[in-house]
């Protein structure tokens, strides 16, 4: 398998390091190695290291660097922000309100959080994934003491009117927390202006290391600790620092959001190409999510008739490597609720697949997917049962 | 994930079709599980001659298929009967543990097909011993 193509088209899953990414990483594990703790030299350069991707971070976010706290990750991030809030303001009330398309992060938080007594609200979603802003205001009650909804969806790419939600939580001065993990690089970001008082990152969505990301929080926002320990992170969250990963991030974030509109414009292009080819080669296939306001690398379309993940693994078989929304890939037998809370029945959920854009697709990878989807999609569908030729199908 | 023998029964996958005139034909599962199974007979002298499968599904569902309409063709009604999902799975060389039920899907549409023919012949159809990989009535998905 040495010459073996590999089309990546995974983008939302993870991303590759950035060759300058990894320059900036370099220093931090074997020269670099002190314990910004400490107080020798060594260990200053870690800590100015922790500094520089703090600036870099609260630039690229439109807050103050006091206001970033690094994390394991998206899930820590999400996991601090809900619990914290959760926790810390329970005297004042015992609502939490979020989205039914949310991360299983920010979900399974809120499952957890009902089990310790909190009640919780999932918005719908309307047929294009979006949260309808009088559905948040109607919500709320004088005990909701946290409003969580995702900046984008990692499934079907549809973009939040987040300045909006964020707007009405303000007027009732109740703190607004976004998943921004899909976001990052794709959507141009101004916490202030956008009325976010806690957002939620994860380096490897954006071409830096996995295992590394940040929560910002506005300052004055009562919050507990999740990672309780030592006096890292201005005594919010313990743990010697991840100093090559932070340092990574930071690069990583700086170069993300540099020009998102030119970066925008790159991989939309090719994306609107691959969709418009599939939808014309391909009957019976369905764009799932908002046309216009969805990220600009993702593709989100069910194929009537077949399943998911067979259609995964022809992919991969050409060496494409792609995602689904079927159950069988998750070991649940349930499809994606992110699908099936637009609406979109369940048999029709099965035959989801996600093609997510990056920085390093060319316009040859979108020509060599729309050679092989179309085959690998007829070839499934003459074996399924539900398939009764181009003219006689209805599900 | 998958075994090479899996793998081989989901790309080059044996009798794919549905058999004219069967002589049985059996179709299992629901579109809200993600798989569904047709399987049909050809029956001479109480012995599979051909069999033939449809299935809606994942890699393992296919596979699955596949390898039971190979293992029933040639077999009497009995043994064909008696072909249990464990048989399909030693077949494979094994399935994940959340894809066994695919392998379950396979035996239930064997049945199904078997006691189509039964019914046909004006013969009692047999009695399932174990329950359904999926209850249909009520359209919830089991393993």
């Amino acid at each position: 398998m040495a010459d073996r193509r590999i089309i990546y088209m995974d983008h939302s899953a993870t991303t590759c390091v950035r060759p300058e990414v990894m320059e900036a990483m370099a220093p931090y594990h074997a020269e670099n190695f002190g314990n910004p703790s400490s107080l020798y030299s060594i260990a200053r350069n870690s800590r100015n290291a922790v500094e520089t991707a703090r600036a870099q971070v609260a630039a690229a976010l439109g807050a103050s660097p006091d206001e970033i706290y690094f994390t394991s990750g998206g899930s820590e991030s999400d996991n601090w922000a809900i619990k914290g809030i959760a926790f810390a303001n329970r005297k004042k009330g015992d609502h939490i309100i979020t989205t039914k398309i949310e991360h299983h992060a920010v979900l399974h938080t809120c499952y957890y959080l009902e089990k310790q007594g909190f009640s919780v609200t999932y918005l719908p979603v309307d047929q294009h994934g979006l949260v309808n802003p009088a559905d948040l205001e109607t919500a709320i009650t004088d005990r909701t003491i946290l409003i969580s909804v995702m900046f984008a969806n990692n499934e079907i790419g549809t973009i939040e009117p987040v300045a909006e939600l964020g707007a009405i939580a303000k007027k009732h001065k109740i703190p607004f927390h976004t998943d921004a993990v899909q976001a990052i690089g794709n959507v141009q970001i101004d916490v202030n202006a956008q009325n976010i008082d806690l957002l939620s990152l994860s380096a490897h969505k954006f071409s830096g290391p996995k295992g590394v990301g940040a929560l910002y929080i506005r300052k004055g926002t009562k919050i507990d600790n999740l990672i309780h320990g030592g006096g890292q992170e201005r005594r919010r969250r313990a743990g010697t620092e991840n100093i090559a990963g932070i340092a990574g991030l930071g690069k990583a974030i700086e170069m993300a959001t540099s020009d998102i509109e030119a970066h925008n414009r790159k991989i939309r292009l090719l994306r609107d190409r691959l969709l418009d080819g599939i939808l014309k080669t391909i009957p019976y296939s369905h764009l799932n999510g908002h046309k216009e306001k969805r990220l600009p690398g993702n593709i989100n379309i069910s194929f009537e008739f077949i399943e998911g993940e067979s259609i995964l693994l022809w992919l991969d078989d050409a060496g494409i490597c792609a995602s689904t929304g079927s159950a069988c890939t998750s070991g649940s037998l349930e499809p994606s609720h992110v699908l099936l809370a637009t609406g979109l029945p369940a048999g029709i959920s099965h035959g989801s697949l996600r093609l997510t854009l990056g920085e390093v697709n060319t316009d040859a990878d979108v020509d060599f997917v729309l050679e092989v989807l179309p085959d690998v999609v007829s070839r499934l569908r003459k074996m399924s049962p539900l398939w009764k030729g181009e003219k006689g199908s209805g599900a | 994930m998958y075994s090479d023998k899996v793998m081989d029964h989901f790309k080059n996958p044996r009798n794919v079709g549905e058999i004219e005139n069967a002589d049985g034909v059996g179709e299992v599962g629901n579109p809200v599980c993600g798989d569904i199974m047709n399987i049909s007979i050809k029956v001479e002298n109480n012995i599979i001659t051909d069999a033939k499968f449809k299935t809606f599904g994942c890699g393992a569902a296919i596979a699955s298929s596949s390898m039971a309409t190979e293992l029933v063709t040639g077999k009497t009604l009995e043994q064909a009967w008696d072909l249990s999902n464990k048989a399909v799975v030693e077949a494979l060389n094994g399935l994940p543990p959340q894809k066994v039920h695919c392998s379950v899907l396979a035996e239930e549409g064997i049945h199904k097909a078997i006691n189509d023919y039964r019914r046909k012949q004006g013969l009692e159809p047999w009695v399932e011993k174990n329950l359904p990989a999926h209850d249909h009535e009520e359209m919830t998905c089991g393993t």
